[in-house]
């Protein structure tokens, strides 16, 4: 015969144990929801959260080798790498719908990250990229919202890190190559006016060309998206 | 007698040198040698962008060379090219043949499938003063501004010749390099008012009427170049 208080107390164990256990259900469930909208927030489409902001677009087209400024309304994030990324995204949607006038696949997933570093006074010209300043003011990327180069006011390199399935299946050609090139620098700068230079990286290596043609170890400075000018003599 | 025929001797070397001093001052002579250096790009393991055709580009630049090589010839301009097989040629070397051939005129030649008609490019570096200690990766610089000319003159050539024609400035590691007027020229397809292909870059009538507008302007260029 089980005492009378010993049958109290294990209804009162099993009520409690019953309770942590739906505590713990909705806990875990809320971290669930938290981790999602983490997930959200990182990659190229902007979370539908981040307010719709105006982006000028350095739109190329192919017929007549040119860049033309386009507003486009899309929502970005504060950090200036994601938002740099997204804009970059929306960019290459652009050039990946059909019939576009500067026609490349991939789209915005071709953007894998944008690295946005101060350019140090001895780097003027030929800035290196990829490395991250001693002293903690590490790059500020699109994953997290480090945003160590947004504490300065100085002139900012970007380095854009593009998909090699991008960069495989970019056409090839002189005229294309430099036009993509062109449209992400002027769109960097554009949006980002302390960007002036900018470099890229491929799967986060360097790679000697885009598609056999436009240089892809060097230093672009911003200024050389300026609209392509000749002048006859 | 003897007298006589020293005079007569004199007579016959004074009178020329009379003549030419009272002559109106001659033209600057022609240069004696007018070249142009043709470089088909890619070649070898490189084989450039491929064609609809199935081509690949580094053929047709080869075959547009070799095209460009026997016109210019036959208007009595010396031609030196960076490669006559399906080779693979540094872009260091090309820059070296092209330097050391001292030219009148670089072309480096492309074929892409992306645009249409004839993309010129010029290099993107800042014009400086050509200097004989340039550094080799921006030794076009001090020629930047004869590059522009030398772009100005084929771009109005293929216009008149009814092609489509963009002009553009990019960065090139082998044109950057070349201390000569330098340009590079991609041939794209021709197309309609719809964007819709008429000429393949790969179709021989196509490729004649290209290279036959670029022969007559390099002819032009060549006057040109005469100017003091
Ligand atoms: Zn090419």
């Amino acid at each position: 015969m089980i005492p009378r208080h010993q049958t109290i107390l294990l209804g009162v164990l099993v009520l409690a144990s019953l309770v942590m256990g739906v505590a713990l259900w909705q806990l875990r469930d809320r971290a669930h929801q938290r981790l999602v909208a983490g997930e959200d927030s990182a990659p190229t489409k902007a979370p539908e959260v981040a307010p719709a902001e105006q982006a000028t677009l350095m739109v190329a087209n192919d017929d007549d080798n040119s860049l033309l400024g386009q507003v486009h309304s899309l929502p970005l994030p504060s950090d200036p790498g994601s938002r740099a990324r997204a804009i970059l995204g929306r960019l290459l949607d652009i050039y990946a719908a059909a019939n576009a006038a500067h026609p490349v696949p991939g789209g915005a997933t071709s953007v894998a990250q944008v690295f946005l570093l101060p350019v140090l006074e001895s780097d003027s010209g030929k800035a290196v990229a990829g490395t991250s300043a001693p002293g903690g003011s590490g790059p500020s990327n699109s994953g997290g919202g480090n945003s160590g180069a947004a504490r300065d006011s100085g002139p900012e390199l970007a380095v854009v890190n593009l998909t090699s399935s991008f960069v495989s299946t970019h056409p090839s050609g002189l005229e294309t190559e430099t036009l993509t090139v062109l449209s992400i620098c002027g769109t960097l700068h554009a949006n980002l006016p302390r960007v002036t230079q900018v470099r890229f990286l491929v799967d986060g290596q360097s790679r000697a060309t885009l598609a056999g043609h436009a240089d892809l170890t060097r230093t672009y400075l911003t200024s050389d998206a300026a609209p392509p000018e000749l002048t006859h003599p | 007698m003897a007298a006589l025929l020293v005079a007569a001797g004199l007579a016959g070397i004074m009178e020329p040198l009379a003549a030419a001093q009272q002559a109106p001052p001659a033209p600057p002579a022609p240069p004696a040698r007018f070249v142009v250096v043709l470089d088909a790009a890619h070649g070898g393991d490189d084989t450039g962008g491929r064609l609809t055709s199935g081509q690949y580009e580094k053929n047709a630049t080869l075959a547009l060379s070799v095209r460009l090589r026997s016109l210019l010839g036959a208007r009595g301009m010396q031609v030196i090219t960076t490669r006559e097989a399906d080779q693979s040629v540094e872009m260091a070397k090309r820059a070296e043949v092209a330097n050391h051939a001292d030219a009148q005129a670089c072309i480096s030649l492309h074929v892409a499938e992306t645009g249409s008609g004839v993309h010129l490019f010029a290099s993107s570096l800042t014009p400086a003063v050509p200097s004989h200690f340039a550094p080799w990766k921006t030794a076009q610089a001090g020629w930047v501004t004869r590059s522009l000319a030398l772009a100005g003159v084929l771009n109005s050539a293929l216009q008149h010749g009814g092609l489509t024609v963009t002009l553009g400035r990019t960065a090139l590691p082998g044109v950057d390099s070349m201390t000569c007027p330098a340009v590079a020229i991609e041939i794209a397809p021709q197309r309609d008012a719809d964007r819709k292909i008429t000429a393949e870059p790969d179709d021989t009538d196509y490729q004649a009427l290209v290279a036959n507008t670029l022969a007559a302007a390099l002819l032009e260029w060549r006057t040109e170049a005469r100017q003091p």
